[in-house]
C-alpha cells in the first residue's frame, strides 16, 4: 500500500499494535543492545533498589512503539526523528510478562519539508508509558 | 541542615568527550536489533526488499543509534571529574534525529558533549548530546538522552 502525502489529515489514525513484552524479550533486548543493567531481569536486584518488580528497558518500550509508525509508512529508513518520554515504567511479570498497546495518529504534517510527525500513544496496565512520543516521517 | 553533594558534578556542562573508536554495523546485529524491538520492517530484515527501496544494505532500526550513543555513554559514566552513579541513574527522555538512515556496512564513531546539568532538589538532570559520524566525518545522527540522578531524599 502506497500512502499519498496529499490525501493526509492531522487527527487522522494509522492504526496500533499489541505487544507482549516477557522476561525473554528483556533478555533478547539486552543482549541485542549491549544494556545488561540488571534490574531489567532479576527480581532480586530490582527489589533491592526498591523498584515495584523487574523492568522493561526504557529504549525497549521505545524500540517497540515506533514499529506502529515503521509499519504504517513500510520503511524504517523514512523515520527522519523520534523522541520520547519515559513517564512510567513498565513492570514485566515473571509469567504473564507485560502488554504494551500503542496506537499512532498524524499530528503534524509539513508540507514545506513533506514530513509527517505521527503522534503515538504507549498503554500498559492503563496507564500511558511514553510522553511525547514523536516520530517525523519523511514523504 | 545536613550538607547534600550535587550527585553530578555541574562543572562538566560543556564538556566533550574524544570520539569513540569506529563501530562497524553488521548486517546480522540489525537483524538481532530488529527482533528485539519486534520490528517487521522488510528492510531491516531482508536485504533484498533494502536494496530494492534504494539502500545499500540492511537498514538499522530507528533506535538503533542507542547501541553507539551507549559507547560514549559508557566513557562519561566511567570519568570520575563527572562522578555520575549508575545505579541512581534514570533514563528521562530520549531523542534521535537523522540526517540519513544507519546502514550495515556504516562505521561509526561518536561525540558527546555534556548539553547540560540541573539540579532539582536532590536530584539531577543531565543531557547528553551524541553525535554520530560515518568514515568520511559526515553527521549520520544527533542522539540526546536526559538521565535523572537521583540523589538522597
Amino acid at each position: 500500500m502506497t500512502i499519498k502525502f496529499e490525501d493526509l489529515e492531522v487527527g487522522q489514525q494509522i492504526g496500533g499494535l499489541e505487544f507482549l513484552l516477557t522476561r525473554d524479550s528483556l533478555v533478547r533486548y539486552a543482549g541485542a543492545s549491549g544494556d545488561f543493567n540488571s534490574i531489567h531481569y532479576r527480581d532480586d536486584v530490582a527489589a533491592a533498589v526498591g523498584l515495584p518488580g523487574v523492568l522493561a528497558h526504557g529504549m525497549l518500550t521505545m524500540g517497540v512503539a515506533v514499529q506502529v509508525a515503521v509499519n504504517w509508512v513500510g520503511d524504517s529508513g523514512r523515520i527522519a526523528d523520534y523522541q520520547v518520554r519515559f513517564t512510567k515504567p513498565v513492570v514485566v511479570h515473571p509469567v504473564d510478562g507485560a502488554v504494551l498497546t500503542v496506537t499512532g495518529k498524524i499530528g503534524a504534517i509539513d508540507g514545506e519539508s513533506r514530513t509527517v510527525r505521527v503522534d503515538l500513544a504507549a498503554v500498559y496496565n492503563e496507564t500511558a508509558v511514553l510522553g511525547k512520543a514523536q516520530a517525523v516521517v519523511r514523504f | 541542615m545536613r550538607q547534600t553533594r550535587p550527585v553530578v558534578n555541574p562543572n562538566v556542562q560543556g564538556k566533550q568527550y574524544p570520539a569513540t573508536a569506529p563501530y562497524l554495523v553488521g548486517r546480522e546485529k540489525i537483524r538481532e536489533f530488529a527482533h528485539a524491538v519486534k520490528s517487521v520492517s522488510p528492510v531491516n530484515l531482508d536485504l533484498f526488499a533494502a536494496q530494492a527501496a534504494g539502500y545499500t544494505d540492511l537498514v538499522a532500526p530507528p533506535t538503533f543509534a542507542v547501541v553507539i550513543q551507549e559507547r560514549s555513554l559508557a566513557t562519561v559514566l566511567a570519568d570520575p571529574e563527572a562522578a555520575i552513579d549508575f545505579s541512581r541513574v534514570v533514563h528521562g527522555d530520549q531523542r534521535f534525529s537523522y540526517v540519513r538512515p544507519i546502514v550495515a556496512g556504516d562505521e561509526l564513531t561518536s561525540v558527546l558533549t555534556v548539553a547540560s546539568v540541573k539540579t532539582l532538589g536532590a536530584h539531577s538532570m543531565v543531557t547528553f548530546e551524541t553525535e554520530i559520524f560515518d568514515i568520511d566525518q559526515q553527521l549520520v545522527c544527533t542522539a540526546t538522552s536526559t538521565l535523572v540522578v537521583r540523589g538522597d531524599e
